[in-house]
């Protein structure tokens, strides 16, 4: 997020599109909530009436994957309205020419074709957004996890920009991050082409700095692979150990058919977790790692906030750190790692390595909790806004001209719904968690399928009814819920219960992951529904 | 221009303030302390209880500390004779209803009724008759997560505040007339159904035993617990967590009041979902993988192995593959759930020892 959590309660106007805040992220919800008792406006934009439209100004439903064309629309009427920041476009950016060309191609009329939205609540969208400013723009996995995924979030990134809504106070783009440390494993450079602290590996300098540091020759200056290239590198043989830490691909990838067949091609697969899972049973060895609660360290959260975390017991059995099993792995390729816990390690190397967290240290953590990065130096307090004054990282903002594509599977007369998945309230991924909390299994016992009070009509399905949801790559049984929530022609179902796990109907083909992001269709899956008694 | 700052005397001690705040709060900023039982810093005030009742020089009548504004020139006294004898008698009339059974309860060591009680020398209420007590409730354990019993109720409203203010969902308020009142969700509902997603803020707002959570029962007294400050392993937010922990256990989980960026707020996940690291079903031994035959198969079984043995085999089995298929041959994902200082070990690991950058994590989805 450029932006913080605690301005949604004191915005001017929240624009939330493909964000199930109320489930996924529920207490920051609880600001957005609190900013609308206060008068703040809310636009939200997804496929579902999902909890938040209850409190919405303007509630859009549009298509599933229709997101670019209908906020190119939103941007030809701010630009023919005059509703855009001239200023800030002419100062702090540049390319706005080519872009305002493209945004030409995108009239009310065809964004609403397009995604369903009536060309009244489009023009409606665009007027709140041209007159009431600052706006924070919001969104969530409904605007990652498309093939356009990498242009869905530039398109998002387009129209602060043609506002002026970068660097302000209650404005930016606010992407609410996942897990309790996703930023963390960005941050620490879980990424193939960068070190940790976002400094690039195909750097000569950068690449120096860090060989120097951790006392080797030299580092490879090409960046490696993606998660779903490495999967996929499997069975080709582009990739033959593979080494899997605290995921449970089998369960939260698509098609779980497509991965453990790819998993079953390791030459060598280490998988390294605190519980067994539907991954477990492919490893050669499975070593057990400390969970939270056992081990002292950092997560970083959605708003770049470093906060620590903190040890109560020791790890059952024999488990151990997951730093420790590296360290281990490393002296017995002939190297001796210096840092001995989770501070050493933060205060002695990462710290050191990484300007953006230069003055984060875990004494400072623990005296005042939580640092927002960048922190260059111990005296200075964190950033808790980006781009301040319309000051980009690469200098101006670059505006891109985007085109809309299509989701890679369009429903068609054998599989005429498209099918959206994500996560619900009370659970978590795959539950290997809340499936072993008291209380939340009770509350959530079983997954449902949620479909439209139209679609059930027309098929005869009632309320809690056990149906069959089929794709062109496998079926699951699962109790309808009806509502009215859904649009007609959409499926909802989360990937919570293995057995109705909507992953075994998504497509593990790379044709429908983003080509730049690698990033699965999890959001859009051709299926129908059928009646099974 | 500058805004003009009150000056005021609270018991004794001379303080300003900026304009618009309540008594209460001019005070909890200079840490000076006057009583209360309604009142919560995160919830807006309400003056339900009458226990900051305080004397104010030149206002004949006590005032309510907790929606009374600070003016100009105020002389605040909160233990005058006057408020301590009205507030003792408060706290007495709390007690003509709520059960004695603190022996038993849940809450004591943290019951702020229990404390109150305690500091104004009363051992019970002089105004109690016989069969005034409040028993008509049921007990109401029939939701997972924590339970109700409405005989404790002292009808604060911290919890209806707690749930509309916090929480945003105003699923409880209060409900019937004069000594029925009670907390409810809307009239015939029970919570499973309600507007409740079980957060549980009205929990840990409750200043007495009425609300407690079911998985803290018998964990340890307030006494016996200490307070971890951690972060959530649930969601990006990262809120701040107090864990009540009684030696290895968590006893319960509270939302650390003044942390970043949840200001004492929780979910019901970050709340009550927190003990799946006592799971019997924990891996805790490194186990080797027993082939049945050439291949890989599902009939294949996993035997413990010491972590030398299992080290060995990882360290030799990956070494083996980069001299015969070269670095590139090699790839891992870290873990989004886990430390920092983990997944900076794993890329560490990666592009030092294995020298190349096959290392990833779920970072776009």
């Amino acid at each position: 997020m450029t932006n913080t959590i605690g301005e949604f309660a004191k915005a001017k106007l929240l624009f939330c599109i493909g964000t199930n805040m109320t489930e996924a992220h529920p207490v920051a919800a609880t600001y957005l909530k609190n900013g609308v008792r206060n008068g703040t406006k809310l636009i939200v934009v997804d496929p579902r009436r999902q909890e938040l439209a209850d409190y919405a100004d303007i509630f859009a439903q549009l298509r599933i994957g229709s997101d670019i064309a209908f906020l190119n629309g939103i941007m030809h009427v701010l630009i023919k309205e005059n509703l855009y920041d001239k200023k800030f476009v002419e100062e702090k950016c540049e390319n706005f020419e080519e872009f305002a060309e493209k945004i030409e191609e995108y009239p009310p009329s065809r964004a609403s074709e397009i995604s369903g939205v009536p060309e009244s609540t489009i023009v409606e969208i665009a007027r709140m957004l041209g007159t009431v400013k600052p706006a924070m723009v919001i969104y969530t996995l409904g605007i990652t996890e498309h093939v356009s995924g990498k242009r869905n979030v530039m398109t998002l990134a387009n129209l602060q920009m043609l506002l002026g809504n970068m660097g302000v106070e209650g404005g930016g783009v606010n992407p609410m991050r996942g897990q309790n440390n996703v930023q963390g494993a960005c941050d620490m450079g879980a990424l193939p082409n960068m070190f940790c602290g976002y400094q690039k590996v195909d750097s000569p300098e950068i690449s120096k700095k860090f060989a120097d540091f951790w006392g080797v020759d030299s580092l490879p200056g090409q960046p490696g692979l993606k998660i779903a290239e490495m999967i996929n590198g499997l069975p080709t043989g582009r990739l033959k150990a593979f080494w899997i830490f605290g995921e449970n691909l089998v369960a939260t990838e698509p098609d779980p058919r497509h991965v453990s067949h790819c998993l079953n091609s390791a030459e060598f697969l280490v998988v390294q977790d605190i519980f067994r899972n539907e991954t477990t049973p492919f490893a050669d060895v499975i070593l057990p790692s400390a969970a939270w609660s056992e081990d002292d360290g950092t997560f970083t959260n959605t708003e770049r906030r470093v906060s620590r975390v903190r040890k109560i017991k020791e790890a059952p059995g024999e488990a151990r750190p997951n730093w420790w099993i590296f360290k281990q792995v490393a002296k017995r390729f002939g190297h001796e790692w210096p840092s001995n816990s989770g501070r050493e390690l933060w205060d002695n190397e990462i710290s050191v390595l990484c300007p953006a967290f230069a003055g984060v240290k875990f004494f400072r953590l623990d005296n005042i909790g939580g640092i927002q990065w960048p922190c260059p130096n111990e005296e200075h307090p964190g950033t808790p806004i980006l781009h301040k004054d319309g000051k980009f990282s690469r200098g101006k903002g670059l505006f891109q001209a985007i085109d809309w594509v299509p989701s890679s599977e369009q429903p068609d007369g054998e599989y005429p719904l498209v099918l959206s998945s994500g996560r619900r309230l009370v659970h978590y991924h795959s539950r290997t968690q809340t499936g072993r909390a008291k209380g939340l299994n009770e509350r959530m016992p079983e997954e449902f399928a949620d479909i439209s009070v139209q679609d059930a009509e027309r098929l005869g399905i009632s309320h809690g009814e056990v149906i069959r949801v089929k794709s062109r790559r496998g079926e699951v049984r699962i109790k309808a819920n009806v509502s009215k929530r859904i649009a007609p022609g959409m499926v909802w179902m989360s990937f919570h219960f293995w057995e109705t796990n909507a992953n075994h109907l998504l497509s593990g083909d790379l044709k429908h992951f983003d080509p730049d992001t690698m990033t699965p269709s999890f959001k859009a899956c051709a299926v129908r529904i059928e009646k099974i008694a | 221009m500058e805004t003009h700052r009150i000056r005021a005397v609270i018991n004794g001690r001379e303080i300003t303030s900026e304009p618009g705040v309540t008594i209460l709060q001019a005070a909890r900023a200079n840490s000076i302390r006057i009583p209360s039982l309604c009142d919560h810093p995160a919830l807006p005030p309400s003056g339900a209880c009458r226990v900051c009742l305080v004397e104010v020089e030149k206002n004949p009548k006590l005032l309510p500390a907790c929606t009374t504004p600070l003016t100009d020139g105020m002389v605040v006294d909160a233990f005058s004779p006057k408020a301590l004898a009205a507030r003792k008698a408060v706290v007495e009339m709390i007690l003509i209803r709520h059960p004695l059974d603190c022996f038993s309860c849940e809450s004591n060591g943290r019951c702020e009724l229990q404390d109150l009680a305690y500091e104004l020398g009363i051992e019970e209420s002089p105004f109690r008759d016989d069969g005034d007590v409040c028993t008509e409730h049921e007990l109401d354990d029939t939701n997972p997560f924590f339970i109700r019993d409405m005989n404790k109720c002292i009808l604060c409203g911290r919890c209806v505040r707690a749930c509309d203010h916090q929480s945003g969902y105003h699923a409880i308020d209060f409900q019937f007339r004069g000594i029925k009142t009670m907390i409810n969700p809307p009239v015939g509902s029970k919570l499973e159904e309600s507007d409740c997603v079980f957060c549980g803020q009205c929990v840990q707002m409750c200043p007495v035993g009425a609300l407690t959570e079911k998985k803290a029962v018998g964990q340890g007294r307030a006494w016996q617990t200490k307070t971890v400050r951690t972060t959530c392993p649930y969601c990006g937010v990262g809120c701040q967590l107090d864990l009540h922990v009684n030696g290895d256990r968590i006893a319960r989980v509270t939302g650390t009041e003044d942390g970043m960026p949840n200001l004492g707020r929780l979910c019901v996940k970050g709340r009550f979902g927190y003990d799946f690291i006592y799971s019997d079903e924990r891996l805790t031994k490194p186990l080797i993988r027993v082939r049945k035959g050439e291949k890989k198969s599902p009939d294949d079984e996993f035997r413990e192995a010491s972590w030398d043995e299992a080290l060995d085999l990882v360290s030799s089995r990956l070494n083996e593959v980069m001299q015969k298929h070269g670095p590139d041959a090699v790839g891992g994902v870290s873990c989004a759930r886990s430390l920092n200082e983990d997944s900076y070990s794993m890329q560490k690991l990666f592009r030092m020892v294995f020298q190349n950058h096959n290392v990833d994590h779920c970072a776009r989805v």
